[in-house]
């Protein structure tokens, strides 16, 4: 089992097809999970602890809004546990707390700098695009075992 | 530890909500059930939930689609009816997604049964000026 992280990091598809063939799919929900069952958190993942930035502040400066290292908290372990990728490019669906275009730009720069399997794809637009979308991914995660 | 998980029915699927908290009741797990319109919640302890999840994707292989979710169910830091409405954060993303679900649902039919994927079609290439050449002297000569 390889763990096998998707961007958008809260994708549906993505996460179910990585899982149907046996791999482990790192999604933020997983993470904001871990936050959720933490006692003495309000509302996570609004709410940081002193822990967070300093997690954020491995992956971007601290002059970078403090938004990114938000984030960056949150992303950065998935990217660090990470032993393979799929990355979906037109994600017009990255809205709210995956909206933020910097980290988008950060995180996919991440993944191709960690010189891991790395899967590139479009969001399918018709029939045929979504037979060698599901093919791809199938091919991609059948040879990572 | 408890996990979370949406199970989500692509719009082409026969198998309903209410199918599906059916089958968990039937299932016998200690597992809290919400039905929504697009699927249900289910939260319960983690190994029952991937007992159940393995269930319940044999209930339509191909159109039942499985997702992790970092609050419980009815949780009033997501919950619309404790918000006062409005979407809640999260469902921009499953609104996208479930437009292309019934693609990927056929997609993922077609990969079940060993058909191939087509090949993408290249885009037709313009002749060049030594093509365009050729061509006129053929049918003009």
């Amino acid at each position: 089992m390889v763990k096998v992280m998707v961007y958008p990091p809260t994708s549906m598809i993505l996460s179910d097809l990585v899982e149907r063939t046996g791999h482990e799919a790192l999604v933020v929900s997983k993470e904001v999970r871990k936050k959720v069952n933490t006692a003495g958190l309000d509302s996570p993942p609004l709410n940081m602890t002193p822990e967070d930035p300093k997690k954020g502040l491995k992956y971007a400066a601290v002059d970078v809004p403090s938004g990114v290292r938000g984030r960056m908290s949150l992303l950065g372990p998935m990217i660090e546990e990470a032993e393979a990728a799929i990355v979906v490019l037109n994600d017009r669906c990255t809205l709210g707390c995956t909206g933020c275009a910097r980290t988008n730009e950060l995180t996919r720069f991440l993944l191709r700098t960690k010189r891991i399997p790395l899967l590139e794809l479009e969001y399918p637009g018709d029939e045929l695009a979504a037979r060698r979308f599901v093919s791809r991914i199938r091919e991609f995660l059948e040879g990572l075992s | 530890m408890k996990a979370t998980k949406y199970v989500v029915t692509s719009q082409e699927s026969d198998v309903l909500p209410s199918d599906i908290a059916l089958k968990i009741y039937e299932l016998g797990r200690d597992i809290n059930v919400k039905e929504t319109c697009f699927g249900v919640i289910i939260d319960g302890e983690e190994e029952d939930i991937r007992a159940t999840v393995e269930e319940l994707r044999k209930m339509d292989e191909s159109n039942i689609f499985i997702k992790d979710r970092g609050f419980p169910p009815g949780d009033p830091r997501r919950c619309r009816g404790h918000r006062g409405g409005g979407a809640r954060p999260g469902f921009y993303m499953m609104q996208h997604e479930s437009e292309i679900l019934p693609l990927i649902s056929r997609a993922l039919e077609a990969d079940l049964r060993g058909e191939e994927a087509p090949l993408p079609i290249e885009a037709k290439k313009r002749p060049g000026l030594e093509e365009l050449e050729e061509m006129i002297n053929e049918e003009f000569s």
